[in-house]
């Protein structure tokens, strides 16, 4: 029986810092192992060959100019599929805190004189310019998440990204509360899929995963008012990577 | 990548236009114009949009600041959370115990084995073999990829044990570690430490025998430099093994210029451009080499003072050599005499009964560590509620972009009338990759004056 052709699959980053594209360099045999799945056509930062023709694209980093409008645009005119990558990608993740404060101050703060030569807009994630077919959540993606998505790709079947609390996987994995250990934590509102990765590790959970769609906002508020915080430093815990949904949420704590 | 190709070769005229350099981290764009034989145009131009982080950190909390400045990349990300961590430090008064430096080391070596491995193998080496990237090597060389991967694994392994990932650190935070590395990963690590042996060998066998384009051209060298050791955590700012310069005074040694085709600034040292990375820490610290890193340079016939740009890969691989011997010594004491947990584990932030008794001093810390492309400089102000005023990071690759364009300046009126428009286009674009520019880092940008 003849192999059905491979499918093509593109690169494409934006405004970011690489990360989650260089989660797949890591992959090491497994990145091989995809090889054999899929032809990577482009990837420009291991790759000189830039394939136009492609199926699947990948793409990492949020929307911050109106080139990367553009640019988006034109690949989703391409691709059939569209993957968003890591944090950035499908939530604008910490380049969201720009969007804190007015952009001419941003601007200004950064290349003084010059701003006005400056290209940049409101940081936004790729769903908001264009349709996005799978997303892939985290700061950094979590590799095992990654393929869970890849094999859904590649079976023509919807990924669902988990729409309970980083709690779930963390009482699972049997870590102490970081409440219990006096200390604070966005587990109970984040989504999960990354196995409670940072709490494993003995810190707290920031929330890059973005929030759960229906979350028990006075739960949680009350867990913090319980502990003594204000509900400013709650919502300044919100902007780290939550800000492109902050106008969303500010409202339910005001 | 669109080199804008000449049939016509050995022209007076010569344009080369690379769009989005590949194999780089970030985008970045080549443009030399030759006109008549007369240089005209030479130019790096970092076209990475803007990210804003220096105005992002004003307002947050000196305790976020590792958090938010690991992102700034996902290849440096262990040395800007160190950066981070040591000048927050510096700013809050707090001295972490020996055991966490120990380990702060140990995953600064990982970074630079990590990163350096990536750079030798899957961005310079299709260069220096003629393919364009590491997919086709796959079919005709799969042994040595498998060892590249294994090589690179083992360093990306050591990031897992120590900080739960090597992208965006999870446990190295301000004072010390917010858990113990474990002791199986650990052993694990170690095994995975002396088997990578087998695989430098290999290596530095493989590059002995590549050839790397003939360039001289004596520059600036700075660098860390101590008295204990070949300095990546630690020392003081030197220039071709000259006077030390502490690292508070850095805005004395070196100056920062905006130009306007570039979203980064060129630094100057006494107004000519200096280079960073490990050129320029083995052209400073050679002495400071361990033997078998010593013995590898001797192998790859690398003498210091080298004044190729080219064989700043070279020196990666004798850094690799190096930091893997430093990085056995390191788990042999630890594994021998096991670690502190007492002295090593804190909060990542005050726990939240300390919230609000904390007494902040405004104050300013700086800091600097050697990452695998240079020295990295993180600077932060802090006011009475341990908010940030004001935040600096100065680039390893901002500081080398004026050195590359005056490479690329002496370079082009050697090859040309030499070389094809093509063959000069690769030139240049191996020129700029030997740098390993990073330029997600680069356009972080500029000073941030808050008012």
């Amino acid at each position: 029986m003849r192999k059905p052709p491979k499918p093509k699959a593109a690169f494409f980053d934006f405004t970011d810092c690489e990360g989650c594209q260089l989660q797949f360099a890591n992959m090491g045999e497994t990145l091989l192992e995809l090889t054999e799945l899929v032809d990577i056509v482009n990837f420009r930062e291991i790759m000189s060959e830039a394939g136009e023709d492609y199926d699947v694209a990948f793409i990492e980093g949020s929307i911050t100019t109106d080139t990367d409008v553009k640019r988006i645009k034109r690949i989703r005119e391409k691709a059939k599929v569209i993957i968003a990558l890591g944090s950035c990608a499908t939530i604008a993740g910490v380049n969201g805190i720009k969007n804190r404060s007015p952009l001419d101050l941003a601007k200004q703060r950064v290349y003084g004189d010059k701003a006005d030569t400056v290209n940049t807009i409101k940081a936004m994630p790729v769903h908001e310019v264009v349709k996005v077919d799978y997303f892939i959540n985290g700061c950094p993606v979590y590799i095992p998440e990654v393929i869970s998505v890849i094999k859904c790709v590649l079976m023509g079947k919807p990924y669902p990204v988990p729409n309970y609390p980083v709690c779930v996987e963390c009482k699972m994995n049997e870590n102490v509360c970081r409440y219990e250990k006096d200390q604070e934590c966005l587990g109970p509102l984040t989504r999960a899929g990354c196995n409670s990765w940072c709490v494993n590790y003995g810190n707290k959970c920031y929330g890059c995963r973005g929030l759960v769609e229906n979350p028990a906002v006075n739960g949680q508020k009350d867990i913090l008012l319980k502990y003594g915080l204000k509900i400013e430093d709650i919502l300044n815990n919100f902007t780290l990577y939550n800000d492109s949904l902050g106008e969303k949420y500010d409202p339910e704590f005001k | 990548m669109t080199p804008n190709s000449s049939k016509q070769a050995y022209s007076k005229d010569v344009k080369v236009d690379v769009h989005y350099l590949t194999r780089v981290e970030g985008h970045g764009n080549i443009v030399v114009d030759v006109k008549d034989g007369r240089l005209t145009k030479c130019e790096f131009q970092v076209i990475e949009s803007p990210r804003f982080f220096e105005s992002m950190l004003v307002d947050r909390s000196i305790w976020e600041a590792q958090h938010i400045t690991s992102r700034i990349c996902g290849i440096c990300a262990c040395g800007h959370s160190l950066a981070s961590v040591k000048a927050g430090e510096d700013a809050l008064g707090i001295k972490p115990s020996e055991d966490t430096i120990l380990l702060r080391k140990l995953l600064l070596y990982a970074e630079a084995l990590d990163s350096h491995i990536l750079h030798i193998y899957v961005l310079v080496a299709p260069d220096l073999l003629g393919v364009k990237s590491i997919m086709p090597l796959i079919k005709t060389d799969k042994p040595i990829v498998e060892m590249a991967l294994r090589m690179k694994r083992m360093s990306d392994y050591a990031g897992e044990v120590l900080a739960g990932r090597h992208i965006h650190p999870i446990s190295f935070v301000i004072g010390g570690l917010t858990q113990m590395p474990s002791q199986d990963g650990l052993e694990k690590l170690y095994k995975l430490m002396l088997d990578s042996r087998k695989d430098t060998d290999e290596t530095l066998k493989i590059f002995k025998k590549l050839k790397f384009p003939e360039f001289q051209r004596p520059t600036q060298y700075m660098s860390l430099a101590s008295d204990e050791e070949y300095a990546f955590y630690d020392g003081d700012l030197v220039v071709n093994g000259g006077s030390k310069t502490r690292v508070r005074n850095y805005k004395q040694l070196f100056t920062e210029t905006v130009v306007d085709y570039s979203r980064a600034k060129i630094a100057t040292i006494n107004n000519k451009p200096y280079a960073v990375g490990a050129l320029s820490r083995f052209n400073n610290n050679f002495e400071k080499l361990n033997k078998k890193a010593k013995a590898a340079s001797a192998e790859l016939g690398l003498k210091a003072p080298c004044h190729n740009p080219y064989l700043n890969t070279v020196a990666q691989l004798v850094e690799w050599v190096h930091c893997l011997e430093e990085s056995i010594a390191i788990m042999e004491k630890i594994l021998k005499n096991g670690l502190d947990e007492k002295k090593v584990v804190v909060s990542s932030w005050p726990k939240r009964s300390q919230i609000g008794k904390i007494k902040y001093k405004p104050n300013t810390g700086i800091a600097c560590v050697e990452v695998p492309r240079g020295s990295l400089f993180h600077e932060y102000s802090i006011n009475e509620s341990g908010h940030i005023t004001q935040a600096n990071c100065v680039i390893p690759t901002n500081q080398n972009m004026g050195n590359l364009e005056e490479d690329m300046r002496q370079l082009v009126p050697l090859v040309l009338g030499k070389k094809t428009q093509e063959e000069i286009t690769l030139d240049m674009e191996m020129l700029a990759r030997s740098y390993d520019p990073c330029i997600s880092c680069s356009t972080h940008l500029l000073d941030v004056k808050f008012v």
